[in-house]
């Protein structure tokens, strides 16, 4: 089902300008949302449980004295992956399936202008997201009791790092989006995944970057803080081994998640306003 | 303006300030996390697995280990932490990866050996990897010659040293002072001209400047050995001869046992203490010198400083 069937251009016209566009962001983003658990995305969760369960059963017969650190390792592992993978073949088709349906047209005959479509698929898909990473997290948490009988205080630990890897998908979505609003879906997806590998290697650009000298040197500083630093929102690693997470750390995160998402939605944006779609 | 103009206007200002906000946001995350990245962890940490995952592309794959093994000991060392325990598994990464990746032997021969906070102390990794650098290029003079440097200055085993200068120096192309090296190994004679022969031939063949500088550290401190050594010897013969130790270094110049006030490599004068010993006057910027100074100090290490580059080093 596409989005036009649910803009509800009566409401749009009978309100004022900030409520209309919060109207039809929010509808589209709602039916974003309902066209993704439609096309049974969320059918991840049974390979995920399958999968996290198994784990779980094994590691306690074939381990010693790490039970906690594989299933906290995978778990958070694999939500990341699977809820990337998810992201990027989602979000690379949210405008390019809607202008080979035709229904783009009729969305944006309505008063629903074309950045509050844009937005509107970026929270559409974030939701979704969200949503399927709540489901996986209750998975993690249930194999972390299954293997250690109780919950213990560094536990928390690891539902700060599975915020993290939402502040990822963030990113994620919106690079998915702005790909998708100037490419093919294919080159979309390569463009995504290729910058979500380079953003996890970007402490390794930090680190060339600081030990290249003069012109080169900058060049690669310069890169390294362009490109999505996937890596700083990466804590599985100290998280499976008990490590606090400062506050700080979380807020500074939180904040760049958010801010790099809209960059690259405010690109998404310009680009698609630009866009000839006839 | 129409809409479509404010809305690009909106979203161009918005793209930018995110940025920038993002950028600074990144620079704070970054501050706070370096510590925790310098101490990374070495997830693979088999060649043959690293090998197998590389799809064939050994030589990126080595010169990425190889650049991740000169930034981790160039950020231990900055962070005094006096452990390198990754050290060696990933210079064995990167030449097991790609056996002719010579500086990589280079700095392990000169970093992996000496003791903490200088080095990683393990001088058996450091021979290990020198065995296996000569197994794999057995025509390049500078490994024999490492090697030989390593016999020399961790294992005092003068008989192997100079089995591999000997070897370094049969080679079609090889160092001048190959064959020297190996005679005076042979001889056990000459510590200070030896050692000096062997710093400077560090110095002269290599590019890398954390080690070049590590050279010019030890030829320093060599000179301040020798000449506190020479002086305080200066010092008995002129005791024996007047029945007193010299008051100043004034009295040596008068008494015809040397010509002016001798000075330290820095440029500062040698002081004669009461006892007769020789010190430095700045023993703290005068590293690696084990005479010259105040009773019970240790010998003075470099301060801490990030290796250089190690991209002119290939």
């Amino acid at each position: 089902m596409s989005t036009s069937a649910a803009v509800n251009p009566a409401a749009s016209y009978t309100v004022r300008m900030k409520p209309r566009a919060m109207n039809s962001i929010g509808y589209i983003a709602y039916n974003t949302f309902r066209e993704a658990v439609r096309d049974k995305v969320l059918y991840n969760l049974i390979a995920f449980a399958l999968l996290i369960s198994a784990a779980a059963i094994l590691v306690g017969e074939i381990s010693i004295d790490i039970e906690r650190l594989v299933v906290v390792n995978l778990g958070l592992t694999a939500v990341s992956l699977f809820g990337v993978i998810i992201a990027i073949f989602i979000g690379i088709g949210l405008v390019s399936k809607e202008i080979d349906k035709r229904t783009l047209y009729t969305v944006l005959s309505r008063p629903v202008r074309r950045w509050e479509f844009v937005v509107g698929k970026f929270f559409g898909l974030t939701g979704t997201l969200v949503l399927n990473t709540l489901l996986m997290a209750l998975g993690v948490m249930l194999s972390l009791l299954y293997v250690a009988h109780r919950f213990e205080k560094m536990d928390l630990w690891v539902l700060v790092a599975l915020y993290f890897i939402v502040l990822q998908f963030l990113i994620v979505c919106a690079l998915a989006l702005f790909f998708s609003s100037f490419s093919t879906p294919i080159m979309s997806a390569v463009f995504s995944f290729a910058l979500f590998v380079i953003g996890n290697l970007s402490a390794d650009l930090h680190g060339f970057a600081r030990s290249t000298p003069g012109v080169a040197g900058w060049f690669m500083t310069a890169v390294a803080y362009l490109v999505p630093n996937f890596s700083a929102l990466n804590i599985i690693n100290p998280v499976a081994h008990g490590d606090p997470v400062p506050g700080r750390l979380i807020l500074y995160c939180t904040a760049y998640a958010l801010l790099y998402s809209a960059v690259a939605i405010s690109g998404a944006v310009l680009i698609f306003q630009r866009r000839n779609l006839k | 303006m129409n809409s479509t103009r404010r809305v690009n206007l909106a979203a161009a200002v918005v793209l930018c300030l995110s940025m920038a906000g993002a950028i600074a946001t990144l620079y704070a995350v970054d501050r706070m996390r370096r510590p925790t990245v310098a101490q990374e962890a070495l997830y693979v940490r088999s060649p043959t697995a690293l090998r197998r995952m590389s799809l064939g592309y050994t030589g990126l794959l080595a010169d990425i280990y190889w650049t991740r093994a000169v930034q981790y000991f160039g950020d231990q060392h900055h962070s005094e932490t006096g452990d390198f325990r990754l050290l060696s598994p990933l210079l064995e990464v990167a030449t097991e990866l790609d056996p002719r990746l010579l500086p990589a032997y280079q700095f392990g021969a000169n970093f992996l050996a000496p003791k903490p906070p200088g080095g990683a102390g393990l001088p058996g990794a450091a021979l290990s990897l020198m065995k296996y650098g000569i197994a794999n290029n057995p025509d390049q003079w500078r490994l024999y010659y490492d090697l030989g440097f390593l016999y020399y200055t961790e294992f005092k085993d003068y008989a192997k040293a100079a089995d591999a200068f000997a070897q370094g120096a049969r080679l079609p192309v090889t160092n001048e002072f190959m064959p020297i090296l190996a005679a005076r190994m042979a001889q056990h004679a000459g510590e200070f001209d030896t050692a000096r022969m062997l710093w400077f031939t560090t110095y002269q063949s290599t590019k890398e400047a954390s080690i070049r500088q590590n050279a010019v550290e030890h030829l320093i401190a060599l000179k301040v050995d020798e000449d506190v050594t020479r002086l305080e010897q200066v010092v008995n013969k002129y005791r024996e001869k007047n029945g007193r130790p010299p008051g100043s270094m004034g009295d040596l110049e008068r008494a015809g046992f040397i010509r002016g006030t001798p000075v330290d490599p820095k440029g500062h004068p040698y002081w004669l203490m009461p006892d007769g010993r020789i010190e430095v006057q700045d023993p703290q910027n005068i590293y690696f010198i084990t005479k010259g100074l105040p009773p019970g100090m240790a010998p003075p290490q470099p301060p801490r400083q990030k290796p250089a580059s190690n991209t002119d080093s290939k």
